[in-house]
């Protein structure tokens, strides 16, 4: 089973009831990885679990970074949020667990 | 060649730590510090204490942050600039000078920066848009507590040419903090993009101080991911030169880490487009950044671009939004999380039968779904803490949330322990609107030392 930790590290970000979270692959062979298999679909489908989405992805090859603008993602924003954690802090390793499709040879 | 100009990061949050500031400042390190203390609904929190006391209203932290610095500074001649004036700039300015005052600095010259408070401007116009509801601002004027534009770099700019050493702001965009001590000291114009891309993208970069340098960066199951020295983070500190080339580096002897990955973390930080990251000064595009490791802690930065800056300024409006009451109460063993269940579902019922109801409540096993939902982890951890927190118009009925979680000790299922004690908190909403920016106007105020 390969996660999307395995493959890079990310950081979330806030502003009002939208979370923005990057994921930086740590080589080249883990930006082609990620930017294959982490879809816009795929980090959508497990953000719905929080009541998320839509999510919107923009790429930046020269930095092997995706970049995730996730909608409804902080409970109505910081102000209004009953969540523990009303930032959103902690989405980024929500992220980092994602499973990815297993390479076919 | 004369040394580039350096600005550091004193502070990238309203609580931050201090002692990196002052460390900085010791060490004569920078020419311009920097403290970044204002979140999303900061203001109207700072308003609200302004009402109740006219000399307040700004940063609480801000007396103990002028202490700390202002002696090194004045030794070295080091200018601050900050947004710690929150909702007072004035009050910030006068408590300033008395901080200075009291260790003999009695020549310190401050200046206050308002006008980015527009709640009449945006009373008086009640057909203004929010952008996340899309309703007339009208609906939320009989709630409203404060209406803030972020301002750019000409507020500050106002400040700095006064000849002050400390300028204390209000509501700024927190990339222009940064970019406006460049463009003072090297007479960069608002038309010259090269280089306000490259001062932007330097404020972008330096806003949230160490998250630059290594924090909210350190996994310790990754070899790639570990931070040297975590306790002693030193704050990153920017050289930028009169083109507008970039390096970022922090103090020596300091812990952390700034290098490509730290750096790319944050470039994304808060960022939605990445080639359209909207200012009061440009609009900038960061798709050709790259980062180049030059070693010990020290990055340069290129490929900074920007398109002008917008006509209109955005605004922040605060309102009231009534109440959130919260409870906790801890479970742990053989079933603790079927007895957390079953509390819940006799507080909800509690609540019910005492008439209360809720415009949103949340139940929340923490250990188990608190912060990534239902489905992300074991669902039968060993303990777990319920927590209950719901939003209401009325007081009452969010003092009632905590109030059923904690009689859970004894009116509850069996061994449910620690319950918290019940909290209520005011909602400030935040929502945003755009003014044209010529109808925003910023003024000074000098305080201390006259001329």
């Amino acid at each position: 089973m390969t996660r999307v930790h395995d493959l890079g590290h990310a950081r979330a970000g806030d502003k009002g009831n939208i979370s923005n979270i990057s994921v930086t692959a740590y080589d080249a062979a883990a930006w082609d990885r990620l930017r294959r298999d982490l879809t816009a679909e795929r980090v959508a489908a497990i953000f719905a679990a929080i009541g998320a989405g839509p999510v919107t992805r923009y790429e930046l090859p020269r930095l092997h970074a995706l970049n995730f603008v996730i909608q409804n993602a902080l409970g109505g924003g910081v102000s209004r949020s009953l969540s523990i954690d009303p930032h959103g802090k902690s989405l980024s390793t929500l992220m980092l667990t994602i499973e990815l499709p297993e390479e076919t040879p | 060649m004369t040394r580039p100009y350096r600005i550091a990061a004193g502070a990238g949050f309203a609580d931050d730590r201090i002692e990196p500031a002052v460390e900085i400042a010791e060490a004569g390190a920078a020419d311009v510090l920097v403290f970044e203390c204002l979140a999303e609904r900061t203001v109207a929190r700072e308003v609200i204490a302004r009402r109740e006391d006219p000399t307040k209203g700004f940063n609480p932290l801000l007396r103990d942050r002028m202490r700390a610095v202002l002696p090194a500074c004045a030794r070295g001649g080091i200018r601050i600039v900050s947004n710690m004036g929150g909702a007072n700039p004035v009050a910030a300015a006068r408590a300033t000078v008395e901080e200075a005052a009291a260790h003999g600095l009695t020549d310190l010259r401050c200046v206050a920066v308002t006008g980015d408070e527009v709640t009449n401007l945006v009373r008086a116009r009640p057909d203004l848009i929010l952008t996340e509801s899309g309703d007339p601002v009208e609906a939320i004027l009989p709630d409203l507590v404060s209406a803030n534009a972020y301002l750019g770099t000409e507020s500050v700019l106002m400040g700095l040419e006064t000849g002050a050493d400390v300028v204390l702001t209000g509501r700024v965009a927190d990339p222009s903090l940064f970019l406006a001590p460049a463009m003072h000291h090297y007479g960069w114009a608002e038309g010259d993009l090269p280089r306000i891309a490259a001062g932007t993208l330097m404020g972008h970069l330096m806003e949230c101080g160490n998250q630059l340098t290594g924090g909210c960066f350190a996994d310790p199951t990754r070899p790639e991911k570990q931070v040297p020295d975590m306790a002693n983070i030193g704050f990153p500190i920017a050289e930028i030169g009169p083109d507008g080339a970039l390096t970022l580096t922090k103090l020596p002897g300091t812990g952390g880490r700034l290098d490509r990955m730290t750096a790319t973390e944050q470039l994304l930080y808060e960022m939605h487009d990445p080639a359209a990251y909207i200012t009061p000064d440009c609009v900038l595009d960061v798709t050709g950044v790259a980062f180049h490791d030059d070693g010990d802690d020290r990055v340069r930065v290129t490929g900074a671009a920007a398109e002008p800056r917008p006509d209109s300024l955005k605004v922040l409006c605060a309102y009231a939004d009534g109440y959130i009451g919260e409870g906790q109460v801890g479970y742990a063993g053989v079933g603790a999380v079927e007895r957390a269940e079953l509390a819940a579902k006799v507080v909800q019922d509690r609540l019910k039968r005492r008439g209360f109801t809720y415009d949103e409540m949340r139940v929340d096993l923490i250990g188990c779904t608190s912060l990534h939902g239902p489905g992300a982890g074991p669902s039968d951890p060993y303990e777990v803490r319920l927590r209950i927190a719901a939003r209401t118009q009325i007081r009452a009925a969010a003092q009632a949330v905590g109030f059923e979680v904690r009689a859970m000790h004894v009116n509850g299922p069996t061994g449910g322990g620690g319950g918290s004690k019940p909290e209520v908190r005011e909602v400030m909403a935040v929502q945003s609107v755009f003014l044209p920016r010529d109808l925003v106007t910023p003024q000074v105020t000098v305080l201390g030392v006259q001329g």
